[in-house]
C-alpha cells in the first residue's frame, strides 16, 4: 500500500500523478481499491445475496424499490438489508447479487459522484453516471466468475432533458437503457411480469409507488428469496422517488400504509 | 565552480515570508463570519466559475486567497483527503481540525522546501450541531495554524477589514446581518461599490441535510443587503 493520507499529523499529499476528479482513480493511485482475492480451486463460498429490486418510470420521474431480504443458499441471511441507495441528489442505485460486494460498490459509486461534483463544481450527466457505474461493474467481472456477481439497477432524473431514466446492467458491464420499467434479482422476472400488467403511460407518482410495492409482494409470493412486506415485524421495502425536486427516501410509515392497502389486510 | 553566497536562515525565512505576504496582499480579501445557523464565507469575485470558496465535506467548507492555482491545488487535495478518510472510516470522522493540521503541514513543508513559497492563505470552517460549536481555522503561507473566533478576514487589506468586522459585530449575527456587515466592510476598504453579481458567497447551513454547503445567489445577497 502506498502513502495513505489517513493518519493524524500527515500532510495533505499533493499528488504528482493526478487522479483527476475521479474517486476510484484516487483509490487506485493510493492502492486502496477494495479487492477480494480468491485463489483458484478453493471451492466455492456462499456469501449472502441480495434479491429483488425494481424501478418504474412515470411522468415526473422514477420510483425505485427493493425488498429487504438477503439469502445464502436456503438460509435467510438478513431480513432487513437495504438495497436501494441514493447515489446523489438526482439518482439512485439498487443492488442485486452478492450483497457485501454490491454494498461496497455502491459506497464507492456514491463517493465517486460526490467527489466529482465537489472537484469539478458540477454534477455528472445522468448518462455519465450510468456509464461510470457500468465501468465499475465491469471491473468486478473476475469475481463474477467465482459466482460473486454484482448486478445493479440505476435510475435518476435527467436534469438536462427533464425526464426520469433507468438503466440495467449485466455482469460484464453491459449497460442498457430501459424504457418504462426494469427489475433484477431472483424475483426480478416475477416483478417484471406484474409491472407489465399494471403499467400504463401517464402514471402518477403515488400510483407508481403502489405498483412498485405490489410488484414486490407478487415477487415474494413466487420467489422464496424475496421477502415481502412484513406488517407484523415492521419490515417494509425501501422505496425512493426521484423527480425534478430531487430524491426522497420514503419513510417506513408511508410505505407501511401503502403496503397494508395493496395487501388488502393480508398478513 | 562558483560558490553560492552564504545567506543566514533568518534572512532566507524573512525574504520568503515577505515575498508570500506581498503576493497575498495583492489579492482580493475573503471574510468568514459565524452566524446563528452556520458560517458565511464571502468575498468579491467577478468570476462565476473560478471559485474561492468550496465544499470540502458534509460540514466543512474551504476559502482561499492569493494565487488561484496554488489554493486550488490545496482545495482539491483537501477534498481527496476528506473523501478518502470518510470512505475508509465513517463520515463523522472527517473533521476540520484534522484537515487544518494537514494543510498546515503541507504549507509548512512547501514554505521551507520549495523554490518559492505558496502565496496563499486558506480558511477551513466546520459547522457544529448547535450555535457556538462552529470551528474556523486559518492556515497561512508558512504553515502557521490559527483558530478564528466568530469572524475573520484574509487577503488584501485584512487589517482594515478585521477592524471593521470587530466594531460592527456584536455576538453572533443572523445571516442577513452577517452578509450586510461583510459586504459593507469590503466595499468600504475597496472604496468602490460591488455589483450583486460580483459577490461570491457561500454558507455552511446547519439546517440543511447531510451536505451543509450552499452557495448564495445574487438575488439572495441583494435581499439580505436591503434593510
Amino acid at each position: 500500500m502506498s502513502e495513505s493520507p489517513l493518519w493524524h499529523g500527515d500532510l495533505v499529499p499533493l499528488d504528482t500523478i493526478s487522479p483527476g476528479s475521479s474517486f476510484l482513480s484516487l483509490l487506485e493511485a493510493r492502492g486502496l481499491v477494495p479487492t477480494w482475492v480468491i485463489s483458484a480451486g478453493e471451492g466455492s463460498i456462499q456469501a449472502p445475496e441480495a434479491t429483488t429490486v425494481l424501478a418504474i418510470r412515470h411522468d415526473d420521474g422514477v420510483v425505485m424499490a427493493g425488498d429487504r431480504r438477503a439469502t445464502a443458499g436456503n438460509i435467510i441471511a438478513h431480513s432487513r438489508v437495504k438495497k436501494v441507495f441514493p447515489a446523489d441528489e438526482y439518482s439512485a442505485v439498487a443492488i442485486s447479487g452478492t450483497a457485501g460486494m454490491a454494498i461496497e460498490l455502491t459506497k464507492v459509486f456514491q463517493t465517486e459522484l460526490e467527489h466529482y461534483e465537489k472537484i469539478e463544481g458540477t454534477r455528472l450527466s445522468l448518462e455519465g453516471k450510468a456509464n461510470y457505474l457500468a465501468r465499475m461493474v465491469r471491473g468486478n467481472l473476475p469475481m463474477a466468475f467465482q459466482g460473486l456477481g454484482v448486478v445493479p439497477l440505476f435510475c435518476g432524473y435527467d436534469e438536462a432533458s427533464g425526464v426520469g431514466r433507468l438503466y440495467t446492467f449485466d455482469v460484464v458491464g453491459g449497460r442498457y437503457e430501459e424504457q418504462d420499467y426494469a427489475a433484477t434479482g431472483s424475483g426480478g422476472a416475477e416483478a417484471k411480469s406484474f409491472i407489465k400488467g399494471a403499467f400504463q403511460p401517464g402514471l402518477s407518482e403515488e400510483r407508481t409507488i403502489e405498483i412498485a410495492i405490489e410488484a414486490l409482494v407478487a415477487a415474494a409470493e413466487e420467489d422464496a428469496a424475496t421477502g415481502g412486506p412484513d406488517l407484523h415485524r415492521g419490515i417494509y421495502p425501501n422505496v425512493v422517488t426521484i423527480n425534478s425536486e430531487g430524491i426522497i427516501e420514503l419513510e417506513d410509515d408511508r410505505v407501511a400504509g401503502v403496503a397494508s392497502r395493496v395487501m388488502g389486510g393480508r398478513p | 565552480m562558483s560558490m553560492p553566497f552564504y545567506v543566514p536562515p533568518e534572512q532566507l525565512t524573512k525574504d520568503r515570508a515577505d515575498f508570500a505576504r506581498k503576493g497575498i496582499a495583492r489579492g482580493r480579501p475573503i471574510i468568514v463570519i459565524e452566524y446563528t445557523d452556520g458560517v458565511l464565507l464571502i468575498g468579491e469575485n467577478p468570476s462565476g466559475s473560478l471559485h474561492k470558496t468550496s465544499e470540502i465535506y458534509d460540514r466543512i467548507a474551504f476559502a482561499g486567497v492569493g494565487r488561484f492555482n496554488e489554493f486550488e491545488m490545496l482545495r482539491v487535495a483537501g477534498i481527496r483527503y476528506a473523501d478518502l478518510k470518510g470512505y475508509s472510516y465513517e463520515r463523522a470522522d472527517v473533521t476540520a481540525k484534522g484537515l487544518a493540521n494537514a494543510y498546515a503541514q503541507t504549507l509548512g513543508q512547501i514554505f521551507t522546501h520549495e523554490m518559492k513559497p505558496y502565496e496563499i492563505e486558506v480558511m477551513i470552517a466546520e459547522v457544529g450541531a448547535e450555535s457556538g460549536t462552529t470551528e474556523i481555522y486559518r492556515i497561512q503561507y508558512d504553515g502557521t495554524l490559527r483558530d478564528v473566533r466568530g469572524s475573520g478576514a484574509m487577503g488584501g487589506m485584512e487589517d482594515a477589514l478585521t477592524e471593521r468586522l470587530e466594531s460592527a459585530l456584536e455576538g453572533i449575527p443572523d445571516l442577513a446581518t452577517a452578509v450586510r456587515v461583510a459586504t459593507e466592510a469590503i466595499e468600504a476598504v475597496l472604496e468602490a461599490e460591488v455589483a450583486a453579481n460580483d459577490w461570491e458567497a457561500a454558507v455552511l447551513d446547519r439546517t440543511l441535510g447531510r451536505r451543509k454547503f450552499r452557495r448564495l445567489t445574487a438575488d439572495e445577497i441583494t435581499t439580505f443587503r436591503t434593510p
